[in-house]
């Protein structure tokens, strides 16, 4: 079946698969935004096991995701995965030491004689949540901006850069995406946590979570201009698809959206959709707006990852070697590993239905105060 | 290919892979094996409705709880290290190496990702029968990542389905089927699962026994012992079995590892196994001195081992260094010779391609297939650089199989005795039960170290030397993130055994 296609096709399917996992990695990490919110919401013990604990059922999934992204890129795109993780190492290192901290926080928060204190582990949540994803902001920003790196014939990489790939956080166009991210997933933590815990009797902690919707909303919208108003008036990285040459190109990203209607849509409904979940959940008083923010997130990252992969882009581009930027033609693995790895790939759906089904059967009933006090709370986070 | 090699680089990296993957698979090897054991108590207490079982399970849930976030915690760093680390390897074998890596991702991780959820909140919000499930899914996928990442390792210690490229200047894959169904993948994996679920054994059989020392939780503690007892047996058989296959694949795949844990420099006809000796440390490749100060030798048995024929030959070090040609075993030193033609006639293939002169391509890439199965060592400079750390990996090999015979006795005499209503007067073996745990784990690290010291000085046996593999970054980084990492991992640590021994404190009540 996959084996017929061309290889052309099979590394654009795979472009739009790791999108895909990327674009679910931004979403989910509703987990990231809602612990930078722990101790703006939670004033009392009982709303701060309420906020930890619904979280504390979902971070896996986040983790995982990431793992998938990396480990799907490698699959698919390895050069990419050398060139970056390889380069921009310090960037990488310190993104990873943020979820490092984060995976055991969860479980050894409230846990007694924990060594460090619940202070700490809290503080190990915020940094994953505020210094993590605004680093993976302004790491995927450098998909448009470029990083600083030459590959010899061989595509061995040398980082031109003695920042090692943080350097990337000192533009103010990366910045603004990872500011952008930070601000959304708190404002989707805070959708989330409205739609998956039971508020009865702590209405205050309620309207404080509500609050926080909008006012992040509010926050992230000057980076979100900034980030889009950039986007479309800068130079982009352009490949000539006859010869494989890359230049700078004017506009490449506003041509991009604009030769690419479905991503401009994408971009368009994305919005609305996560603003209308702010919406509805700040002035219609409603629970439901996670899923509109979610899907939301999904269709921009889809399209933030289109426009910089498609329409003949280099969308990891050098800065310092212009010709040793990738795209995604010459950084993909070979056709017989990417039509293997698109069977597996049919797994994608399996693995998504049950954990839907898991996710609809364990938040079939909210949690409740009850349940994070009563006499199980030995056994919750 | 690289112009100047720093070794104080690749030796840092290398220290800080080791760093990560040991600290990992601490907790690792408990998470295989706890998995299943808390799945056959939640089954028994399904099966017969008792409550005490389901309290057994709880109680062991919460260990396996906080030992799954630390093994979570130092785990993601391992899939990314081979990018920021490795890179010239992830550029050169990621067309192989990634595939088990993502597959891991879809197959397995999310498995345990989801049902662990259940597995931990779902008792008043699923059913009985749906919480066992989750149970079970979180065991087994579990050890379906271990399946992906050892298929991923079972190719660095044996590559095949694969072919180099000299345009893109990596490996490609070519058959999937022979990666994931290699005979070195299998038995890396039923190995090491094997022996994570003699270490969960292990771990429920020390603190029962502490327990059982203690005079506190005794019906909770004789039932976790039979459970742990029963199923350590059978591991151990299994293990004995898997390692028997895995020596027999080193000899026929990777023979300098065998020579290297066995401390054999010359090859012999009906080679004796070492059943314990003190190695030689001074003694180098092709100089007069004896391998070992002392050693006891069981005749014919490492040839029975690596050929499953006693009178057969098994190559030494000094062989495979310097070649035998009675044996018809071709050197390190004649394999660099051919490998420094490899890496020339590639240079000038890429040289000749580019300035577009087509014939001296093509004589450069007939030349070149001639020698490119020798590629990697032409990027060796002495024959003596493809010997392996001799006396780390001997000792390695033969703690690991001193503990490995022990264990199935220690299981024995727990099962003799619970059977016989007495554990809890045999003092004397519940306080070797108590240590037996540290045993394991020593055990399992020594594994470590024959698999992947062993393999040394090859990223990928045989194509890809680590002075290659590497990142090109400069030691002072690496040192860095190591100093970093040996920090945050231990701080970990101490948190994850405090937090471990109060909960052991507190016990089972009230689960």
């Amino acid at each position: 079946m996959f084996g017929n296609l061309d290889t052309t096709t099979l590394q654009q399917l795979w472009w739009i698969i790791d999108s895909l996992v990327g674009s679910l990695f931004l979403f989910l990490i509703f987990v990231q935004g809602g612990q930078t919110l722990l101790w703006q919401l939670g004033k009392a013990n009982v709303e701060k096991s309420l906020i930890i604990n619904s979280l504390g059922r979902k971070w896996e999934m986040t983790f995982t995701t990431l793992v998938l992204f990396g480990g799907a890129l490698f699959a698919a795109f390895p050069k990419f995965y050398a060139t970056s993780f390889g380069g921009a190492y310090w960037v990488w290192m310190l993104i990873l030491f943020t979820f490092i901290v984060q995976a055991v926080s969860y479980e050894f928060r409230k846990k007694p004689n924990n060594f460090l204190g619940e202070k700490v582990y809290e503080l190990f949540l915020f940094i994953n949540g505020s210094v993590g994803i605004l680093l993976i902001g302004a790491a995927v920003g450098t998909f448009f901006t470029g990083s600083n790196f030459v590959l010899n014939e061989y595509n061995f990489v040398t980082w031109t850069n003695p920042l090692r790939g943080l350097e990337a956080a000192f533009s103010l166009f990366n910045l603004s995406l990872g500011l952008f991210l930070v601000f959304n997933a708190r404002l989707l933590g805070a959708m989330y946590l409205l739609n998956n815990i039971d508020f009865t009797g702590y209405e205050d902690f309620e309207a404080r979570t509500r609050k926080a919707v909008l006012v992040n909303l509010l926050c992230a919208l000057p980076f979100l201009l900034y980030f889009l108003i950039s986007l479309v008036v800068m130079d982009g990285f352009g490949v000539d698809p006859k010869t494989g040459i890359v230049s700078m190109v004017s506009g490449k990203y506003l041509a991009n959206l604009l030769s690419m209607p479905l991503v401009l849509i994408f971009l368009l409904a994305g919005l609305v959709l996560v603003i209308w979940g702010v919406v509805t959940t700040s002035f219609r008083g409603k629970n439901n707006g996670i899923w509109f923010g979610g899907l939301g997130t999904v269709l921009v990252g889809l399209a933030v990852f289109f426009t910089a992969g498609f329409n003949n882009t280099a969308f990891y581009p050098s800065k310092a070697a212009l010709q040793s930027s990738l795209t995604i033609y010459n950084a993909s693995s070979s056709h017989y590993t990417l039509t293997a790895m698109s069977y597996v790939a049919l797994l994608i759906p399996v693995v998504l239905a049950y954990v839907v089904y898991v996710w609809y059967l364990m938040d079939a009933k909210k949690i409740t105060a009850a349940e994070v006090t009563g006499e199980q709370a030995d056994e919750m986070y | 290919m690289v112009d100047q090699i720093d070794l104080t680089m690749v030796n840092w990296a290398r220290a800080q892979f080791a760093l990560t993957a040991m600290y990992h698979w601490i907790f690792v090897p408990l998470t295989l094996g706890l998995s299943f054991i808390i799945a056959f108590f939640e089954s028994i207490y399904i099966k017969t409705g008792n409550k005490e079982w389901k309290k057994i399970a709880k109680f062991w849930m919460t260990l396996f709880g906080i030992n799954f976030a630390i093994g979570v915690a130092t785990g993601i760093i391992l899939e990314f290290e081979f990018g920021t680390n490795w890179s010239n390897y992830s550029w050169m074998v990621g067309d192989i190496f990634g595939a088990p890596l993502a597959v891991e991702g879809i197959a397995a991780f999310f498995l345990e990702a989801t049902f662990f959820a259940v597995m931990f909140f779902g008792w008043e919000r699923v059913s009985k029968k749906f919480h066992l499930f989750s149970t079970w899914m979180v065991a087994i996928g579990s050890n379906l990542s271990a399946l992906w990442i050892l298929v991923a390792n079972g190719w660095m210690q044996y590559p095949i389905g694969m072919a180099f490229n000299p345009d893109t200047a990596r490996f490609e894959m070519q058959d999937f089927w022979a990666i994931l169904f290699s005979p070195v993948a299998i038995s890396k994996f039923t190995h090491t699962t094997s022996s994570g679920f003699l270490f969960g054994s292990l771990f429920v059989i020390t603190i029962s026994s502490w327990y059982l020392l203690k005079g506190r939780h005794i019906q909770m503690a004789r039932k976790s012992i039979l459970v742990a007892a029963v199923f350590g047996l059978l591991s151990s058989g299994y293990v004995a079995f898997t390692g028997d296959e895995a020596a027999y694949n080193d000899a026929q795949k990777q023979p300098m590892k065998l020579a290297a844990f066995e401390g054999l420099y010359d090859g012999e006809k009906g080679a004796g196994l070492v059943a314990a000796g003190i190695i030689n440390s001074s003694k180098k490749v092709g100089d007069d001195q004896d391998a070992f100060l002392f050693e006891i030798r069981i005749p014919w048995l490492l040839s029975l081992l690596a050929n499953r024929d006693p009178g057969s030959f098994v190559p030494g070090i000094k062989d495979l260094v310097y070649g035998n040609e009675k044996e018809n075993i071709m050197g390190a030193d004649e394999k660099i010779k051919k490998g420094k033609i490899a890496v020339e006639q590639l240079a000038l293939y890429k040289k000749a391609k580019k300035a577009g002169d087509s014939a001296g391509a093509e004589a450069a890439l007939t030349v070149f297939n001639q020698n490119k199965e020798y590629l990697g060592f032409g990027y060796l400079n002495a024959p003596e650089e493809a010997v392996p750390p001799v006396s780390l990996v001997y000792y390695a090999f033969h703690i690991m199989v001193a503990l490995g015979s022990l264990f199935p006795i220690i299981f024995i005499a727990y099962l003799f005795f619970t059977l016989k209503g007495t554990i809890i007067h045999q003092k004397w073996l519940l306080s070797i039960g108590v240590v037996s745990m540290f045993l394991g784990l020593a055990a399992q690290q020594c594994g470590w170290i024959v698999a992947e010291v062993g393999r040394q000085p090859w990223a990928i046996q045989d194509l890809l030397p680590v002075t290659i593999a590497r990142t090109n970054l400069t030691a002072g980084t690496v040192q860095t993130t190591f100093f970093m990492f040996v920090a945050i991992f231990t701080l970990l640590l101490i948190a994850e055994i405090r937090i471990m021994l109060k909960q052991i404190q507190i016990g089972p009540e009230g689960k």
